[in-house]
This record gives structure tokens, C-alpha cells and sequence, in this order.
């Protein structure tokens, strides 16, 4: 499965990241050398074989929906790049 | 001091041979001398680590101490430490605190260990050579031309350099086990869900797991012993009994049942690795063990299968660097857009974005099932191998790594660089256990013998490795530069 400059640029604007058109072309190189020795994958029967997620075939355990956190907000927004009143400071989303 | 074992420490504080505090001291300044050659730290909590050695001393003369109380540590830069800058090794967590600690870091807290600093590593453990690092690549202390092997690199020379009796690591795909082959000491990979990952930055949730790096096996069955256990803020973490990693530590290995993984021994094995790891092999048949080849048949797929996984679930847990509420924000963002698209791209090193662009597009419409399902189902093949494999066998041995240490600048292409994991990367796929232990030399370069067990047999991987250093003295050398600098 060839990669081409699209796959690239959509895969960086879905995964949020700017990417001018230099690097774009070095990430088409670089990722479709990763993407062909992945490839190789193709050549396993996997036939009647069911996809593993967890090592130990855990499930997702469970607990009783209560509130157990205790509101640690001003301790949290100390770590965040710019915070008013409690609020976390983003450019205006609705005009 | 630094000559000592983490074991033999522990002794002489237990003894009132030494106290915490001279013992930090110590260290701290060796950290302070060498530290800048090696690079092996990103930040050094000198003030804290004394006031936890004084405490660790005042809680030994009022009787409170266990075995690690006043033992220096350095964590991998990827475990929250709440107040202390936590980087995992990237410009995008430069500037973050944690607001709280690790499971793990809380553990050892608890059991009294100072915390001498925190360790340099690939940036977002994504490497195999820690020359991903925002803060630049760290040296091998047995050749300061070579790497240190990575990720947890800056934790392995720290060790090897004698800046520490121990630190912590993680390890995903290896990031434990090569890099303490490449600096002579011994590293441990837990099963997957044995250490909380609650507080470990992460990289791939399937395969992360935590584990001790130290001079010996000993050393690292105390450190286990400390840092094992469930922990209900992880919900992979395993309820399940933990052993006294140490009361098992003797156990003769008069009939045990050695494994060769024929693959693990073929095409791309440096003659003089594979010498020095069969020359261990025979010192286990003449402790009373028989060996035996096996296969593991879908070895070849192990580095195709992890580089769909690792990175898919990469580019969902690095989601979370928005530069919004942690981490680094570019200037004047034009809008929300911009402010996410030019952060992330300003925050992330090239090998970063590289894992996230193939896991959003092998996780994308269209792709999904040709790779994503397909590295799922393989995954599922390379734990069967395992399992089959220990139907037969107690543990399987062979290389950590094909190579010794490669010079720094080595592998330019990530592929070349990806192929470097071959004997590591199918036993986090697998969930199983290994362990890496000092086996010789090539050049002056360390050799790791790997020592792999089903699920759960930590204690008995720890009970061979320590066999094998009870016969042996490779795990005792040290690098030249641990004598210069002393």
C-alpha cells in the first residue's frame, strides 16, 4: 500500500500537527519505508485468528459509580499554559 | 561507595556503617562531576534528596527503617514526581510539573528511598539509542563514542557509571532490557499489569511496564519487591499476590529446562555476541540445567506488528498535548486550530511526529483493518509461540540486542534503527517477562544474555539471573570512567 503525499496530510491534520511542505515530503520517505517493512504483515495467514489487545486477555474492570475525587482544580490549572478564574484560555472558538 | 551493590548498601546502612545522608552526598556529588559528560540526567533534586536522607536517617535511629530506607535512586524522566519537572524527555513537557506522583514513586517513597534525580531518555521512550532526547543524547560510559541504548539510556549509564546504586526504567519494546545490555548491568521487565503504569507518562498502554535497573539480579529482586503490586488507578494492573522476590533467589537450577530460540541465534547476530551468550549458556548446564533448541516461528513479524501497535496507540494517548492545559504553547495562535497544530508541531521531536503520523494513518478510515486488525491477529501468533514455546521449556536465553553498543550517529534511517529491537520487542507484544544480565564483552563494549519467562515467573528469572552472578563476575566490572571519576 504506496503512501502518498494526501495520506501524509491528513494523517498530520488529524493528528493536530503542523507540517509545511518540505517536512511533508521528508515524512512521505520516511514513513513509507516504516509502512513497507510493515508490510511484511501482509504475509501472515491469520486466518480463523482473533485480534489480541490485551496481553493477559484482561477485561475492563469495573467499579460502582460514585464519586471518589475530591476538586483539585487550582492544583491542576498550576501546570497549564494560561488559566482566568478557573478557566483554561483558548483564542475564540465561537465568533 | 559506588562500588557496592545496591544489596551490599543496604547492609551497611542497616549496619550504621554508613548514613543516608554521606551516602547521598557521595553520589550527588559524583552525579555533579560526571554528570555532564554522560548527560545521563535531565534534572538533579539535591535539596530534596538531602532532606529525604536526613528523614531516612532519623527513621533509622528511631528503629522505623526496612531495607531500602535512605537508599538513593534515579527515576526515568517519565514517572510523575509531584513538584519536580517531569520531561519524558521532551521540549513539550520542559516546563511541566507534576501535580502528583507515580504509584510507583509513591511506593518507594514510602519504603524510604531518596530520589537523587531524574534521568535522561528518548523523548516519549521512543528510541533505541537515547539520542531522541530534547536534552541530547547520553554517553556510554564504557565508551564514550557509543550510545547508551534507549530508551531508559540515561538510567542504564547512570547505573553502570556508578552515579547510583539503582534506577527505574520503562520498557515497551526493550527500552529496560538493551539498554542495560549496552551498559553491563541488569535490567528487569515485569509481566504487563505486575507495576502500576498509574503516573508513568504514557507511550503504548498494551506493552508499557516498569522495572529496576541495577549491578545484579539481587538488587533488583528489592527493588521488585518494593515496586510490584495492584493498584486500583491502573486498570491493567494485576490483582495478584507478590512474592518475596529474594526468598527464592537461591534456589539451585539442577534441572532446569533451557530454551534456544533458533531465530534469536540466525542471520543479523554479531559472531562475537552469540559466542559470549552460548559461553553463558554452557555455565548453566554446568549448574545442572539442559538445554534444548526451540522455535518461536513469527519472531520476523514482531517489529512489523509493534510498529502498528506501539504507534496507533501512541498517537491516542499523545492526543493529550494540546497546549491547553499542560505542556508547551506556541506564540500568538491565530485560532484553536493553529494553537494545537503549531504546539504540537514545536513541542514534538521528528521521530515523535514520525510514530504519530503512521498510527493516525494505519488507524484511519480505509487502513484500519489491513493494519491495525492484522498486527492485532499476529500479536496474538507471537504470544502463542511463547506459550507454546513454555510448554516445553522453563525460560528461553539468547541476545538482549544483535549488536554491542553502535557509535552515536549510527543509524541515521529509523527503520535501521527499529530492527535493532529484534530479540526485545515480541516479549512486550507477548506481555511476558525478561530480564538482561551482564555476559561478557565485544571490544569493551557489554554483552546482555536475555532470560525470558512465561507470565508471572519474575521470581524465577530473578532466581536464575542471580545463579548465573553467583558463578559469574560480569555483572561486577566497571567502566574506567567509574574508576577515573571516583
Amino acid at each position: 500500500m504506496a503512501l502518498e503525499d494526501s495520506h501524509v496530510r491528513r494523517a498530520a491534520h488529524l493528528a493536530r500537527i503542523a507540517v509545511s511542505d518540505d517536512q511533508a515530503s521528508g515524512f512521505v520517505e520516511d514513513l513509507s519505508r516504516i509502512l513497507d517493512m510493515v508490510d511484511q504483515l501482509q504475509g501472515v495467514d491469520t486466518d480463523g485468528v482473533a485480534p489480541l489487545a490485551h496481553p493477559l486477555d484482561a477485561t475492563q474492570r469495573l467499579r460502582a459509580d460514585e464519586v471518589t475525587e475530591t476538586n483539585q482544580r487550582d492544583t491542576f490549572q498550576r501546570c497549564a499554559p494560561a488559566v482566568e478564574n478557573g478557566l483554561y484560555l483558548v483564542p475564540r472558538v465561537v465568533e | 561507595m559506588h562500588d557496592k551493590t545496591l544489596t551490599q548498601i543496604a547492609n551497611a546502612l542497616g549496619s550504621g556503617e554508613l548514613s543516608s545522608r554521606e551516602l547521598t552526598e557521595h553520589y550527588l556529588q559524583r552525579i555533579q562531576q560526571s554528570g555532564a559528560i554522560l548527560n545521563s540526567f535531565i534534572s538533579v533534586t539535591a535539596d530534596q534528596a538531602l532532606e529525604q536522607a536526613d528523614a531516612a536517617d532519623q527513621a533509622r535511629a528511631k528503629g522505623t527503617a526496612g531495607l531500602l530506607t535512605g537508599m538513593p535512586l534515579a527515576l526515568k524522566d517519565i514517572f510523575c514526581t509531584q513538584g519536580i519537572k517531569t520531561s519524558c524527555g521532551s521540549r513539550m513537557l520542559d516546563n511541566f510539573n507534576a501535580p502528583y506522583d507515580a504509584t510507583v514513586v509513591e511506593k518507594l517513597k514510602t519504603a524510604g528511598t531518596v530520589t537523587l534525580g531524574k534521568t535522561n531518555m528518548d523523548e516519549f521512550a521512543m528510541g533505541s539509542s537515547n539520542e531522541s532526547s530534547y536534552y541530547g543524547p547520553v554517553k556510554n560510559p564504557w565508551d564514550l563514542t557509543a550510545v547508551p541504548g534507549g530508551s531508559s539510556g540515561g538510567s542504564a549509564a547512570a547505573v553502570a557509571a556508578g552515579l547510583t546504586p539503582a534506577a527505574l526504567g520503562t520498557d515497551t519494546g526493550g527500552s529496560i532490557r538493551q539498554p542495560a545490555a549496552f551498559c553491563g548491568i541488569t535490567g528487569l521487565k515485569p509481566t504487563y499489569g505486575r507495576v502500576s503504569r498509574y503516573g508513568i507518562i504514557a507511550y503504548a498502554s498494551s506493552l508499557d511496564q516498569a522495572g529496576p535497573m541495577a549491578r545484579s539480579a539481587e538488587d533488583c529482586a528489592h527493588l521488585l519487591n518494593a515496586m510490584a503490586g495492584h493498584d486500583g488507578r491502573d486498570s491493567t494492573s494485576v490483582a495478584r499476590g507478590v512474592p518475596d522476590y529474594t526468598e527464592t533467589l537461591n534456589s539451585p537450577l539442577s534441572g532446569l529446562k533451557i530454551g534456544l530460540p533458533k531465530e534469536y541465534f540466525g542471520e543479523g547476530l554479531d559472531p562475537e555476541v552469540e559466542k559470549a551468550v552460548r559461553e553463558a549458556v554452557s555455565v548453566f548446564e554446568s549448574l545442572g540445567a539442559t538445554v534444548r533448541d526451540v522455535s518461536l516461528p513469527h519472531t520476523h513479524y514482531a517489529i512489523p506488528a509493534y510498529y502498528v501497535i506501539a504507534p496507533a496507540e501512541a498517537s491516542s494517548n499523545l492526543s493529550r498535548f494540546d497546549g491547553v492545559r499542560f505542556g508547551h504553547r506556541c506564540d500568538n495562535p491565530s485560532d484553536l486550530i493553529d494553537l494545537y497544530k503549531r504546539s504540537r508541531a514545536e513541542g514534538f521531536g521528528d521521530e515523535v511526529q514520525r510514530r504519530i503520523l503512521i498510527g493516525t494513518h494505519t488507524l484511519s478510515e480505509g487502513f484500519f483493518d489491513a493494519y491495525y486488525t492484522k498486527a492485532q491477529k499476529v500479536r496474538r501468533l507471537i504470544r502463542q509461540d511463547f506459550l507454546d514455546a513454555f510448554e516445553d521449556v522453563d525460560v528461553l536465553m539468547g541476545p538482549a540486542s544483535p549488536t554491542p553498543a553502535f557509535d552515536l550517529g549510527a543509524k541515521k534511517d529509523p527503520v535501521s534503527m527499529y530492527l535493532q529491537d529484534i530479540y526485545t520487542i515480541a516479549v512486550n507484544l507477548a506481555g511476558i517477562p525478561g530480564i538482561s544480565v551482564p555476559a561478557g564483552f565485544v571490544d569493551r563494549r557489554p554483552v546482555g544474555l536475555q532470560i525470558l519467562g512465561t507470565h508471572f515467573a519474575e521470581a524465577q528469572l530473578l532466581n536464575v539471573a542471580h545463579q548465573f552472578q553467583q558463578t559469574t563476575d560480569w555483572h561486577l566490572q566497571r567502566p574506567d570512567f567509574a574508576e577515573e571519576s571516583a
